[in-house]
């Protein structure tokens, strides 16, 4: 926190942006309502609130994507109406959305064109793409397909996308989620740069400690409206917390694990060649799951995980058993439903069309994965009622909010959403409990209730694997903790001995014992 | 000026009323056509859709027409529900006619009670078999069935014509292309005297609720569901992605099989070159137009059954060309893709700020 630089003294300048009285109504909600604010050059504002606050809506209003029902925009002291995003590049503003807009057929250096005004020589742009990744220690190939990235490559790519075009207002919609502890360091290194040569910034996310970092001033939005404004090397996390939730910060009990309990999964010397030419191949990984544990996988995404939970769930099956064992049954060959009734419970990284499927309701996306363990079929035909009573079960222990088990699953926020589907999946009782992301995208109040049911869990005698490319979350719900690189998967060791630096450092493939660097080149650091 | 508007969600009431938008768009567009070609638009109505419903011999006439639509278009739904796009039920309409051809005319001695549900069960395989061909190499070689199974209609049409031209010719048929008639053992029995609507009739009508059942409450029609909205989620509960394509083309090819032993063994008695008529591509409107809903396929193929028999009606007496059954149609699919439009977006009339 010390190096964090000084907001910039007021001076007689107008403000970079300011929004007076802005409101946003969709038909049956409103997402924003008499909202004021104002960003100087140079300032790093941030815009705090939980999902569903109407943070989203309201840096779509600014960059042109959606227009505002009421009140007006101040561009550095003019009044403007912002009619499209390209209209807003060209006022200098640049976005990077928490839902990435990219053309997954395409290359990151066509993706990158399409952004930029005129038709930009594709070599040129790829050595500009490489700079600007070089410098600001976001690496990622401009030759590379959008739909052979992971989720943490692909907003790299949004965050290159914008700082090409100059920006003198970056917008950065929870820019950190898929990033190493040293990348985030990196990234606010460069967001102060930014700041410093002038670029006003407005930076959207629920991390406290975040913000208190990087940040000069916030707006706490709540329930679409401002809850307060404050300086936030000046408050507290609670403090904060308590505008943005209007309650005190939850936290999670979390009690020393048992030590005898029984082998549940064990990985054993599991590869697997990637069937997608930029792909992770995952290579010789070995991992014991006991029961009554939670074990956590770090690491930056792209380096396996997805493979990996593929593998662990059945929806990549391999040539030989041995080498996923779930419950001591050799499973390499069985399908996902197959481990399932092994007692293998899975919760995928997306949610939205992998998870669950939106345009079904919530009964019916409780028969995707409990319909065999809580005898929703009989004889070839659909058991409607007992589908309906184990998703209200769900919603009424997860604390779901929803229309009830009627309702779509698309209709849910995203928090309820993983409520829901984690609900489905502990509610089945698992023996071993896969949990990708627990709370990727979820708010603080979703987010500790998440890692509290995974605990509790544990405490019934539940093996857990968490993957998650948060590491505090991982410190803060495991037991031990292990790290994905290039593929490979390093020991577990006791969370409570490991530091934050340490895990980091692991991150980029380096730990005791790992291949020479030759091989493992560092990857993020 | 008027705008479209996206909506929160889609919306259910639209869902259910676009196709009855539709209707009432091509009828609009039907009277424009009529007074286009000089004709009394209150007399061509009448003659296109009153006529042929205003006896009981000409409703059952209309359920006739209906029969094979109502049997292709079930089939279609439940792989269309999946995204698996067979648009080759015409072919495997003509294949399910030619195998329970081959059964009526090698047991034409026999008038056994058994040789009727053998004709049944032979026009099922016949038309799942040919089904087959598409679903094999879309899981095996990933080839798009849309193509396949379109181009192999025209093998079946091929196949059907050097069966009637040759092997299976009439030998008193004074070189028609046509087999013989079949024995009344093999024709299946009216269902009202004096009419030619017959058993198939009831036949498709428990495949319609067989169909329903399928769709909305067994386990393999979820599995089909999911795997058509979210392949994604399908992959992650563990439903095999080749079966979903199994079961929907074999099952699309089994009902379009059906109708076409149907036909032999109802209304034609034979087959002929002509045995595909066009119901196969025409079941694909009645799919769409019927939501892809059991209920809503039986009240479209009575519709699509009606703009057939109306149109051969305007041939008659109001001397317009055949063509003019295909034109309503043609309307009929256009404006239920442009009504559909309003399932996701609603129309608002705003006056331009600024």
């Amino acid at each position: 926190m010390s190096d964090r630089t000084p907001p910039p003294a007021a001076s007689g300048a107008p403000p970079r942006l300011q929004l007076e009285g802005i409101g946003k109504v969709y038909p049956g909600v409103v997402a924003n309502e008499g909202i004021d604010l104002a960003v100087r050059p140079g300032e790093i504002r941030a815009i705090l609130g939980e999902n569903g606050a109407g943070k989203s809506t309201l840096m779509k209003i600014i960059y042109g994507v959606t227009r505002p029902s009421a009140g007006r925009i101040l561009w550095e002291g003019q009044a403007v109406q912002v009619e499209n995003p390209a209209h807003a590049r060209s006022l200098g503003i640049g976005m990077v959305f928490q839902h990435f807009s990219l053309f997954e057929t395409l290359s990151v250096a066509e993706n990158v064109a399409l952004a930029l005004p005129g038709r930009p020589a594709l070599d040129e742009l790829s050595r500009r793409i490489a700079e600007v990744s070089e410098r600001y220690g976001l690496p990622v190939d401009p030759r590379r397909r959008i739909h052979a990235l992971s989720v943490g490559e692909r907003q790299r790519v949004e965050i290159i996308r914008c700082l090409l075009q100059h920006p003198r207002l970056l917008i950065l919609d929870e820019p950190t989620s898929v990033l190493t502890p040293q990348a985030v360091r990196k990234l606010f290194g460069t967001l102060r740069q930014l700041s410093a040569e002038g670029c006003s910034i407005l930076y959207i996310s629920h991390k406290l400690d975040e913000i208190q970092a990087l940040c000069h001033t916030a707006t706490v939005l709540r329930g679409g409206r401002v809850s307060g404004e404050c300086i936030p090397a000046r408050e507290t996390a609670q403090s904060m917390a308590s505008l943005m939730i209007g309650r005190a910060l939850p936290h999670c009990e979390h009690t020393a694990a048992r030590a005898d309990g029984e082998l549940r999964l064990r990985l054993a010397g599991l590869s697997h060649a990637s069937d997608d030419p930029f792909g992770t191949d995952l290579q010789d990984i070995h991992l014991d799951l006991h029961a009554g544990e939670v074990v956590g996988i770090a690491g930056v995404s792209g380096n396996g995980q997805q493979a990996l939970l593929r593998a662990i769930s059945g929806e990549d099956t391999l040539a030989e058993k041995f080498p996923v064992q779930i419950c001591g049954v050799e499973a390499g060959r069985l399908g996902p439903a197959q481990r399932r009734r092994l007692g293998l419970c899975f919760v995928p990284e997306e949610r939205l069309g992998r998870g669950v499927v939106p345009d079904l309701s919530l009964a019916d996306n409780a028969l995707l994965t409990a319909a065999y363990s809580q005898a929703m079929v009989a004889a070839g035909f659909l058991r409607a009622g007992r589908a309906h009573r184990f998703a209200r079960r769900c919603i009424e222990a997860f604390g779901v909010k929803c229309g009830g088990s009627g309702a779509l699953a698309g209709s849910l926020s995203g928090g309820n959403l993983q409520k829901f589907i984690i609900g489905r999946e502990i509610l089945q009782a698992p023996k071993v409990f896969v949990c990708a992301q627990p709370t990727w995208g979820v708010d603080v109040g979703a987010a500790a209730f998440i890692r509290q049911s995974i605990i509790d869990l544990r405490d019934r005698g539940c093996a857990v694997l968490v993957v998650s490319e948060e590491v505090d979350e991982l410190f803060e719900i495991c037991d031990r903790i292990a790290v994905i690189a290039k593929g490979r998967l390093s020991p577990a060791r006791p969370a409570a001995g490991a530091t934050v630096e340490e895990i980091g450092v692991w991150m980029s493939g380096m730990w005791p014992g790992a291949e020479p660097a030759t091989h493992v080149e560092a990857a993020n650091a | 000026m008027l705008e479209l508007e996206a909506r929160a969600e889609p919306s259910r009431l639209m869902s259910c009323l676009s196709p009855l938008l539709a209707v009432a768009l091509m009828l609009a567009g039907g009277l424009l056509v009529f007074s286009a070609l000089g004709k009394d638009p209150g007399e061509g109505f009448r003659v296109f859709f009153l006529n042929p419903i205003k006896d009981l011999y000409g409703i059952s006439e209309l359920l006739l027409k209906a029969t094979p639509l109502m049997l292709c278009a079930i089939g279609l739904a439940i792989g269309f529900r999946a995204n698996i796009w067979n648009i080759g039920a015409e072919g495997q309409f003509m294949l399910g006619a030619v195998a329970a051809t081959g059964i009526a005319l090698h047991f034409d001695a026999s008038d056994g009670a058994l040789l009727l549900p053998a004709m049944v069960v032979a026009g099922a395989l016949g038309g799942a078999a040919w089904a087959a061909i598409p679903a094999l190499l879309r899981t095996r070689f990933n080839a798009n069935e849309i193509l396949v199974s379109l181009m192999l209609v025209y093998v079946a049409q091929l196949f059907v014509s050097w069966l009637v031209f040759g092997p299976w010719m009439d030998p008193d048929g004074f070189n028609f292309p046509q087999t013989r008639m079949f024995g009344d053992a093999a024709l299946l029995p009216a269902l009202l005297d004096g009419t030619r609507l017959h058993l198939g009739f009831a036949l498709a009508i428990t495949v319609l609720v067989a169909g329903h059942a399928f769709m909305n409450r067994s386990h393999a029609g979820f599995r089909m569901r999911v795997a058509g909205q979210a392949p994604d989620a399908a992959r992650y509960a563990g439903f095999s992605a080749a079966r979903t394509v199994w079961t929907g083309l074999l099952l699309g090819g089994a009902a379009a099989g059906l109708a076409g032993m149907a036909e032999v063994a109802g209304p034609m008695g034979q087959l002929t070159d002509k045995v595909g008529s066009g119901y196969g591509f025409a079941a694909i409107i009645v799919a769409f137009v019927g939501r892809l809903n059991a209920f809503g396929i039986f009240l479209a193929s009575l519709l699509m059954a009606l703009l057939y028999i109306g149109g051969e009606q305007a041939q008659q007496y109001l001397n317009l060309p055949s063509s003019i059954s295909m034109v309503f149609q043609g309307m009929l699919l256009f404006f239920l893709l442009g009504a559909d439009v309003l399932i996701n977006y609603r129309l608002r009339l705003r006056r331009r700020a600024g």
